[in-house]
């Protein structure tokens, strides 16, 4: 029985920043075409999080903690983020009573 | 290989002890909270309710395990598995003790090699910051429990609790933070090695005494917010079984109400366990051994022993005629071992932490047992304006005072 | 082994992605969230980063996905209804492929004969270190994001009060 070829030992760093490509666009996705505000607000989180793979895998490479530096402040940028966001969703919702952004818009068509 | 083979060795042996440790501990707190009510509690089913662990897991598992129709089946199935999976994790790297050396063995045609491995599954760098964080995703069960029952008592409960979860994890956090400033180190090995040696001689240099007082403070400050991450009294308001019909737990039976409770238990032993560790000194004995401090666990067992077989033979327990003479022959045998060189270097830092753990899961229980409980609003703000501010006034002045006195 | 773990993790990720792009009900796209940040907080300790690592887990996982799950929650946001079905109906995964696909080969093209991720090769990312860089060189932003906290949570508590008349 033939044996299936043996796996790499490791990964090559392209990978990593293959994944975060992949993440990303994951949340772009998620962000145009879906109709849940608060979906589209976890897309963005979803495209941050990506965001901060491609700091420290670049970090990696460049053998330097800055990245993780970054990383760190997208993370309390994004906690900041969510926090507002969130509640202008709840403003919203107490308003509007949807969720849908269809709806929320009152401008004229 | 072989690491691979001792360390799930390890696994299975501590995950063993856990469960049968959580067990026990249910045993445990049913009698001292009888007994400061002034009952007996268990006390038929093997002596002293010994075997009531074993009564109760065997109701239990043989209960009927209902799914209600109105509940969101995925959600309402995955929150119990949750709360016990980041219930369990972060015993993995609590370190129990120094290391255990074995010399190799030749039985013939059996060779078992010679250990050496640290009585710690794992000694992560960031220890204390991964218990943290699992602690925190604990979190969820409760959240998901309370949601996916579709029941306004369950939602109310589920999010109360979640609500104190988090309100409580900042002051935790904080209070963490300062006995690590003086000792410098995440890995609760390092932790525990920067907690050795004695001030003047005699007072053991644990880091409750360290940064004197308020490496004390933040003790207490950690003590409150332990009690009101793992939900006990006086902070289980959205789990009292007469304010919110048991709260986020009211639609499961059997196995699943157990795994919630197994999940709080595991959660209280976990933080006993990093409370040891960080601010009491974890495996060092209170005195130096110059004192005879390899002694007293001996000691504690024969009179243990002593006062078994008094016991015993009074005449006012006649039930008790065979058992607690028994016991005595139990901590007697103990004893003996503790006096056994080879194996009391092994077994000492264990008894130290094991000593020091059940002392604060005692306090635990006599808690549950004295005080009332607090109001939801009451909880919320005592954690906010009050535990919140002093917890990071204790930090800058430890701080201040690592950094001037080094 | 490390590829292994990658395989796993990536995968766990991707996975998760897609279900959190797919699915109907916000909880159910939230804990499919939860569990892109737990593959991605294993994926940054291969690549070194323990304290981002476990920073990931206590502030995102911990914290912010939590405040989430807590807002879907009480606001009892249902399933999505469908829309009117226009084109992007139709389009949305094709342009996904064409950027994904896009991105792919720019990856491919700037970074040829790249080195492998080794775990154990990356050591400065402890706490130690992380610290020190935090508090000499990064300070300025250090401080300014204490600011930029104290500003989210001022704007927080406005924005959710009750209005008392």
């Amino acid at each position: 029985m033939p044996m299936p070829p043996p796996l790499p030992a490791s990964v090559p760093i392209s990978w990593y920043l293959m994944l975060s490509a992949i993440l990303f666009s994951l949340g772009v996705a998620g962000f145009l075409f879906r109709r849940n505000i608060i979906t589209v607000f976890m897309s963005i989180e979803l495209m941050l999080n990506a965001v901060n793979l491609s700091f420290i895998t670049f970090s990696y490479k460049l053998r330097q903690v800055d990245g993780h530096i970054f990383s760190f402040f997208v993370m309390v940028v994004a906690a900041a983020e969510a926090a507002v966001g969130l509640a202008i969703i709840l403003t919203v919702f107490k308003n509007r009573q949807t969720l849908q952004i269809d709806e929320i818009s009152s401008l004229k068509n | 290989m072989e690491f691979f083979v001792i360390a799930i060795i390890k696994a299975a042996v501590v995950a063993f002890i856990l469960l049968t440790a959580l067990a026990y501990l249910q045993w445990a707190e049913r009698k001292v909270l009888a007994h400061i009510q002034l009952r007996v509690g268990p006390r038929r089913v093997g002596p002293h309710g010994l075997l009531q662990p074993l009564a109760d897991v065997i109701k239990l598992i043989t209960k009927e395990d209902m799914m209600p129709s109105h509940v969101n089946k995925v959600f309402w199935f995955m929150a119990p598995f949750i709360a016990v999976l980041f219930a369990l994790i972060p015993i993995a790297v609590i370190p129990f003790g120094t290391e255990l050396n074995t010399p190799a063995v030749d039985l013939g045609p059996l060779h078992i090699p010679a250990i050496h491995t640290p009585m710690q599954l794992t000694d992560l760098n960031i220890g204390v910051l991964f218990v943290l964080g699992i602690s925190g995703l604990g979190v969820y069960g409760v959240a998901l429990a309370g949601w996916s029952s579709n029941n306004k008592y369950s939602l109310l409960g589920g999010l109360r609790s979640s609500a104190q979860m988090i309100s409580y994890e900042l002051p935790m956090a904080l209070a963490i933070a300062t006995p690590l400033l003086a000792l410098n180190t995440l890995s609760f090995r390092g932790i525990v090695d920067g907690q050795a040696g004695y001030y003047f001689g005699f007072i053991p240099r644990w880091a409750i005494f360290q940064v004197f007082p308020l490496n004390i403070i933040s003790f207490l400050i950690f003590i409150i917010a332990a009690f009101a991450e793992t939900n006990r009294v006086p902070f289980d308001l959205p789990e009292a079984e007469n304010e919110l019909v048991a709260g986020f737990h009211t639609e499961y039976g059997s196995m699943k109400f157990a795994a919630f409770f197994m999940a709080e238990y595991c959660n209280m032993v976990t933080v006993s366990c990093v409370a040891t560790l960080l601010f009491l000194g974890g495996w060092h004995p209170p005195f130096p051994s110059e004192f005879g401090s390899k002694f007293l666990p001996s000691l504690i067992f024969i009179g243990a022993a002593i006062i078994s077989f008094l016991h015993g033979m009074s005449p006012a327990r006649p039930f008790d005629r065979f058992t607690l003479p028994a016991f005595g022959v139990v901590f007697l045998i103990l004893a003996a071992i503790f006096l056994v060189p080879p194996v009391a270097i092994v077994l000492l830092p264990i008894f130290w932490f094991t000593a020091k753990l059940c002392a604060v899961l005692f306090v635990y229980i006599w808690i549950r047992g004295t005080l009332p409980r607090f109001r939801y609003d009451q909880l919320m703000r005592f954690a906010w304006t009050f535990l919140f501010p002093v917890a990071v006034v204790t930090l800058f002045l430890a701080g201040l005072a690592v950094a001037l006195f080094p | 082994m490390d590829a292994i773990l990658f395989m796993l993790f990536a995968a766990i990720a991707v996975v998760c992605g897609i279900n959190l792009v797919v699915q109907k009900h916000p909880i159910s796209s939230a804990l499919s969230l939860v569990g892109v940040m737990a593959a991605l907080a294993a994926l940054y300790l291969l690549l070194g980063g323990e304290f981002i690592a476990a920073a990931q887990l206590v502030v995102y996982a911990g914290a912010i996905m939590v405040l989430f799950i807590f807002v879907i929650m009480l606001l009892n946001a249902g399933t999505e209804r469908r829309g009117r079905r226009s084109w992007t109906h139709y389009a949305d995964v094709p342009i996904l492929l064409v950027f994904v696909g896009l991105i792919a080969a720019l990856i491919a093209n700037r970074m040829p004969g790249s080195e492998a991720v080794i775990f154990g090769q990356f050591t400065k990312g402890t706490a130690k270190d992380i610290g020190s860089a935090l508090f000499t060189t990064y300070l300025l932003p250090f401080e300014v994001t204490s600011v930029l906290i104290l500003i989210a949570i001022l704007g927080a508590i406005v924005l959710a009060r009750k209005e008392i008349d």
